[in-house]
């Protein structure tokens, strides 16, 4: 089909919005990321304003990246793919626009709320009553929306992507709703619930799901269409792609008691939820097995394709992080690991290596495939690849090294059987890797800068190009 | 070709079907966590104080939380505290602070006591944290003097050079809002924690004329302190 016909046939006209916000956030996310960085390696820069310390930011710095940058590029890539796999047309259109503007007005109340300091106190799900029941509306209209245009799909089969879409929308809207559970005092106070060892298993069911669902499902569901489309081969084996899906959707669940590991949460949660994180290396390495032998045979595609490094590279962090939280999991390592850095550097490269980095590669695409055109400067491209690699390395190295050392200040003894180091002296030394941390950081953040630049400049173009197609009658550019 | 099964009739018929797959799905992904939540809800030995009850202040008719001492046992927040509390959360104090002693010796000695779970009963939401880039707070009530408290809240690094807190000087100018404590309080009774009436007839009296920094200061003293807790004692295995 020409692109004309496929311009008619489907609404792409929410998902460019969608595609275009995600990108500004992912920015506007990862700068403030690396403000709070900078302020725990300068403290001075909290500049003793309420509204920009540490404590309030951080907050901001999760929803802006979790909710704002990954939600959008979520909602761009499955209201782009569910179309194209089932060869119809959003269930409705309206309905889609719906999203995208409530999904932002989140955003923009997130944005207002988090720096006053209005929250619930529970991480990764701070935002207060009426914005989690606002979430909660605008989510089910995307699941509902993506859910009825699959049901008027022109295909037999529901193609593999949609499969780890749906998990996600149906994983998350559980969670959401049963983690905020609370009694509003005021109109932004509320008290959850919930308390005590009940509160943190809820809270952690929810904390490792919004990462096993929202930011794994989710953008697995990108990478099995974006891959397959981008490497122009068909997935590697049909069969994994089965067994990833349901072992993932069972297995994740039960993950978030191993954030519990020796705390007050009984011991048999905790030793379940870490010996199922062990077990979930297999479906996870299978995914990653599949996604990444899809090149098989067409390897010399990563010299030239500098989208599909973005694809390739993401698959290498998933498989990288995928190995690393079993490992931290297992009981031993947990006592070393835990409350320390090495948590941060984790999810950094899940984060940053696997969501950051396929999401930009899927986006690459779009872009492409949206505005019909291709990339302004594939220089550009390549030079983003390059930052972002070596930001997340550094960012990643440096966690690795703070978070052991952390661990092993706070426990180690003298001579005498005394500890050898008091808080504050971990503190102290924690500072170059601060700083390195930040560094890396800000070079991942200037590399979305670069995509940012290099996307407005695509569309600017595609915008001056007479379309054929498109416009029967181009009337020459003003400008 | 269409018709062709591909795999098992049964991931056959979820793929043909999305209403098939949207049913398995609900059903699948409720068991993880139904398994893990539920049962923390019905299982005595979740909550160390349904063996040893001593652990939960037990009050005598007619008493207010004045006439609790410490170390009598866990009791809910007075209207201070709870305006600390709040203070605590709102300025996101633990992003970087923990109040869950795990049962280490470096831990012991760097901390005190192993926390338990039914120390934190009257915590919505529990404020365990995940992340110790400052020390764990579950017991550090009584440790400093409020005057030191005070002066590190300020400026942390007057105190402590090293440290890399941001300064709190707003706190001390921050009047509290009396009439909000108690909504605040009723609200915390909704969820089941036990103030009486008292309890909350008291909020104007005990908050009146308090800034947010006496607030932030009587909720810090008091963590960790409410029950005594003996090492010789096995709370939980």
């Amino acid at each position: 089909m020409d692109n004309a016909g496929v311009d008619q046939k489907y609404n792409f006209g929410v998902v460019r919005w969608f595609s275009v916000v995600s990108i500004i956030y992912m920015v506007v996310g990862t700068f403030v990321g690396v403000y709070i960085a900078a302020e725990l390696a300068w403290p001075f820069l909290n500049f003793d304003i309420p509204y920009i310390t540490f404590g309030r930011l951080r907050p901001l710095h999760t929803n802006a990246v979790i909710f704002a940058f990954g939600g959008c590029v979520l909602m761009a890539t499955a209201f782009y793919s569910v179309q194209r796999t089932c060869g119809v047309a959003l269930w409705s259109n309206g309905m889609a626009w719906f999203t995208f503007w409530g999904w932002n007005l989140i955003i923009v109340l997130a944005v207002i709320t988090l720096p006053l300091g209005l929250t619930q106190g529970k991480e990764y799900a701070e935002l207060e009553w009426p914005i989690d029941i606002l979430i909660a509306v605008v989510w089910l209209s995307f699941a509902f929306n993506f859910i009825m245009t699959i049901a008027n799909r022109k295909s037999t089969h529901i193609y593999v992507s949609n499969w780890f879409f749906l998990g996600m929308m149906v994983m998350i809207t559980y969670l959401h709703v049963v983690n905020s559970l609370a009694i509003p005092v005021s109109l932004f106070k509320s008290y959850s619930i919930f308390s005590s060892v009940q509160d943190a298993m809820i809270q952690w069911w929810w904390g490792h799901n919004a990462v096993g669902f929202y930011l794994t499902a989710g953008f697995l569901g990108i990478m099995y269409y974006f891959v397959p489309k981008q490497a122009d081969r068909p997935i590697f084996s049909y069969r994994l792609s089965v067994l990833h899906f349901w072992a993932l959707m069972f297995g994740y669940v039960w993950l978030g008691s191993h954030h519990l590991i020796y705390t007050a949460l009984p011991d048999w949660t905790a030793s379940l939820g870490a010996a199922i994180s062990i077990a979930m290396i297999v479906p996870s390495w299978g995914g990653a097995v599949n996604g990444m032998m899809t090149l098989s045979g067409a390897w010399d595609k990563l010299r030239t394709d500098y989208v599909l490094r973005f694809l390739i590279m993401s698959l290498a962090f998933y498989a990288m992080s995928t190995f690393e939280g079993p490992v931290m999991s297992i009981k031993t390592v947990n006592a070393l690991s835990h409350y320390t850095d090495w948590t941060i550097g984790h999810v950094h490269s899940g984060a940053l290596g696997w969501v950051g980095m396929v999401a930009a590669g899927a986006l690459y695409h779009l872009v492409t495939r949206l505005w019909k055109t291709e990339m302004y400067s594939v220089k550009l491209v390549n030079m983003h690849f390059w930052m972002a690699t070596i930001g997340i390395v550094i960012y990643v190295v440096a966690m690795w090294i703070s978070g052991i050392m952390q661990g092993l200040m706070w426990r180690d003894y003298d001579e005498f059987g005394t500890l050898t180091y008091t808080f504050a002296e971990s503190v102290a030394a924690m500072h170059p890797y601060y700083v390195l941390r930040t560094v890396g950081g800000f070079i991942f953040s200037v590399g979305g800068l670069v995509m940012l630049y290099n996307v407005v400049m695509t569309i600017r173009q595609a915008g001056a190009e007479p379309s054929a197609e498109a416009e029967p009658a181009p009337a020459p550019a003003q400008t | 070709m269409a018709d062709k099964i591909y795999s098992t009739k049964l991931q056959d018929k979820f793929e043909r079907n999305i209403w098939a797959l949207l049913l398995m799905l609900l059903l699948i992904l409720s068991v993880g966590g139904i398994v893990e939540i539920v049962p923390l809800y019905y299982l005595d030995d979740t909550m160390e104080h349904n063996a040893k009850p001593e652990i939960l202040w037990q009050r005598g008719d007619g008493q207010s939380l004045a006439d609790w001492k410490p170390g009598e046992g866990v009791r809910p927040y007075t209207a201070l505290e709870l305006a600390g509390r709040n203070v605590y959360i709102r300025e996101g104090c633990y992003l970087c602070h923990s109040q869950m002693i795990r049962p280490f010796r470096d831990e012991k000695e760097r901390y005190g006591h192993y926390s338990l779970a039914s120390e934190s009963i009257y915590d919505h939401p529990f404020q365990w944290g995940s992340k110790r880039t400052g020390p764990d707070l579950a017991r550090v009530g009584n440790k400093y003097s409020d005057q030191w408290h005070v002066k590190h809240l300020i400026e942390p690094r007057s105190v402590v050079p090293e440290s890399v807190m941001p300064n709190y000087p707003w706190l001390k100018d921050n009047m509290l809002d009396p009439s909000e404590v108690a909504s605040h309080m009723r609200g915390m009774r909704t969820v089941g924690v036990p103030y009486t009436d008292a309890d909350i007839e008291t909020a104007n009296t005990e908050t009146a004329g308090k800034t947010e920094m006496d607030a932030m200061v009587a909720y810090l003293q008091v963590m960790g302190t409410m029950v005594k807790l003996d090492y010789g004692v096995e709370y939980r295995e």
